[in-house]
């Protein structure tokens, strides 16, 4: 639709409908589980750290579009990089996703910019950010991360009825 | 399901003007995104009339003071104008007694009020709460709480696939350990109107006291607590077209007086020295310290704006609206409602295939349209019914069908995207 602000983008509609690199790996050297008690969305990130580089990622879930393509898009960015870049990389996603920095100020983003839309909708903000927790708690041994975690700076309930 | 099998094309039922009552409520002339505003949001809280707000403004600007306290003029103005809002709310549920009717800050309160006033003193050890799947929240945990700190044991009744409680489950349920019911009158997520008063009559027979959530009840149709023979009955005044930080509890007289208080301090007392504090009389009892004044005149002229529509009038033109919803989406290829039961109000939860209700909730709502998604705080409900979340909408009074057009037409334009 032709919403200039639209977060549903070609590129998000198809990664939410054709996820990569979905599924589990026989036997991760990191892996962690990530869960939005709010909305009830969980993903679980396996990785294969080798000693230079990510060698393998992968995800699965069940979750809105939003999450489902961010976790993709995640995977497909990050396998091939050495931890620290993977690091950056978190960093600077969850900076522009929690509008801390604009897209043009995180210079590794690249396609990932197409989820700069959400920090104007701030329910929708854990959705994209999510994977990104769900692969920082893989890389530092914690096995189920949650984005109602204390240092969430968007801690923007769903609401109530 | 006969209800929403019946064809019904008539744009709103007869006598019922929803373009005149629209244009009581401003905040329906917004635009969201461009787009008029289209609010089904009315389960979570519902809008504000201006002949509400102006009484707002109207005790603001010329009525306030504390109340219970002072001599002086505003004093006494301010305290009659809360009692009478009292009555006002006694009318508008038929309680017999001014006094059954307590001021709380809304349903969740007027339920805590319960566990900690009936339940902490008459319910104990091995004791047996019954509650149902249906519930919100805020008729759980209050119990969950209660049956952690007794040793008391919660038996929940069942639902079938529609969205019903099973009836002959519940009867299933009493023993002689039962000390209370708590059930919903209407169900948030799902619509469900419940037998309550069969429900109460069963529970009574058995010596067993019936706690009804109302919440979901109260905006939809005319409660007759008497007629119901409930013991307490909540709801809350933000989803009654009046200010948040108000609710209601009525509870049955002989019961409120055997009740411990809830809060402790000013106003809930007669005196008070440090060996013995005497407790002042019902409902005072149950309101400790300054209560919210204005928002209960308000709600009072809430349920004066309702009462002079109808609710007879108002339950009749929100079940046209869910029913011409509902046929709508039921001829649409890859969108199910959840929650099909026969006797339904105001609440359409659906389903689109492939898209999760995050998304729908988003998209919707750069149609302008406001809809729920997510559990609606009764998670029990979503498990049983193995759906994550829904989206849902909830109806007004103040609704069109040319609402309801709006919102079909924002489902389309959601599944052109997904597919
Ligand atoms: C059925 C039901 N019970 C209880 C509540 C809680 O009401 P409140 O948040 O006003 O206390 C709600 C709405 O949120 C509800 O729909």
């Amino acid at each position: 639709m032709a919403n200039y602000k639209s977060l549903y983008q070609e590129v998000i509609l198809d990664h939410n409908k054709k996820p990569r690199n979905y599924g589990t790996i026989e036997s991760p050297s990191h892996h962690a589980v990530g869960h939005n008690p709010l909305c009830g969305d969980h993903i679980s990130v396996d990785v294969v750290l080798g000693d230079e580089r990510i060698n393998n990622i992968a995800f699965q879930g069940e979750s809105c579009a939003i999450c489902k393509a961010s976790a993709s898009m995640m995977t497909t960015a990050i396998k091939g990089k050495t931890r620290a870049e993977a690091e950056t990389l978190i960093q600077e996603f969850l900076a522009m996703a929690t509008g801390k920095l604009s897209h043009d100020a995180c210079p590794n983003i690249g396609r990932l910019a197409v989820f700069a839309g959400v920090s104007d909708l701030p329910t929708r903000v854990k959705c994209a950010i999510l994977p990104w927790h769900t692969l920082s708690g893989a890389f530092n041994a914690v096995a189920t991360t949650s984005t109602e975690s204390e240092d969430d700076p968007m801690h923007a309930p769903i609401g109530d009825a | 399901m006969s209800a929403i099998q019946t064809t019904l094309k008539s744009r709103s039922t007869p006598a019922f003007d929803v373009e005149r009552i629209r244009a009581d409520f401003p905040i329906l002339t917004l635009k969201v995104n461009d787009k008029p505003l289209v609010y089904l949001d009315n389960a979570a809280s519902s809008q504000m009339p201006q002949q509400v707000i102006d009484r707002l403004v109207r005790y603001q600007t010329t009525q306030h003071a504390n109340i219970n306290r002072a001599v002086h003029y505003l004093s006494e103005i301010a305290t009659s104008e809360f009692e009478e809002a009292r009555r006002k709310l006694q009318h508008f549920i038929n309680a017999n007694e001014e006094r059954e009717v307590i001021f709380t800050s809304g349903t969740t309160d007027s339920i805590n009020l319960v566990m900690h006033g009936y339940g902490r003193k008459f319910i104990g050890a091995g004791d047996e709460i019954i509650l149902t799947t249906l519930e919100h929240h805020s008729n759980i945990v209050p119990w969950q709480m209660l049956a952690e700190e007794k040793g008391a044991k919660i038996r929940v009744v069942p639902i079938n696939d529609a969205g019903e409680l099973l009836i002959d489950e519940y009867e299933k349920l009493f023993n002689e350990r039962t000390k209370f019911v708590g059930v919903m009158h209407v169900s948030n997520a799902l619509g469900t109107i419940n037998p309550i008063k069969e429900m109460i009559a069963f529970a009574h027979a058995r010596g067993v006291p019936v706690l009804v959530d109302g919440a979901q009840a109260a905006p939809h149709m005319k409660v007759d607590v008497q007629d119901l023979d409930c013991d307490f009955y909540a709801f809350s005044g933000h989803k009654l077209c009046g200010p948040t930080g108000i609710g209601i509890l009525y509870g049955r007289a002989a019961l409120l007086e055997n009740m411990q208080p809830f809060k402790g301090g000013g106003d809930m007392i007669l005196s008070v020295t440090f060996e013995k504090t005497i407790y002042n009389t019902i409902p005072h009892k149950f309101e400790a310290g300054t209560p919210p004044i204005a928002a209960a005149i308000g709600l009072g002229a809430a349920v004066d704006y309702l009462s002079e529509i109808g609710m007879d009038a108002i339950a009749a033109h929100e079940l046209a609206l869910l029913k011409y919803a509902s046929e709508q989406i039921n001829a649409m290829p890859g969108v199910r409602i959840i929650g099909t039961a026969e006797h339904k109000a105001a609440v359409l939860s659906f389903a689109v295939d492939g898209v999760h209700p995050h998304d729908i909730g988003t998209l919707l709502n750069q149609e302008g349209i406001a809809v729920r998604t997510g559990h609606h705080c009764a998670q029990p409900v979503m498990q049983r019914l193995h759906v994550p979340a829904t989206s849902r909408a909830s109806f007004a009074f103040y609704n069109s069908m040319d609402e309801v057009d709006a919102l079909i037409a924002g489902i389309r334009t959601v599944q052109k995207i997904f597919t």
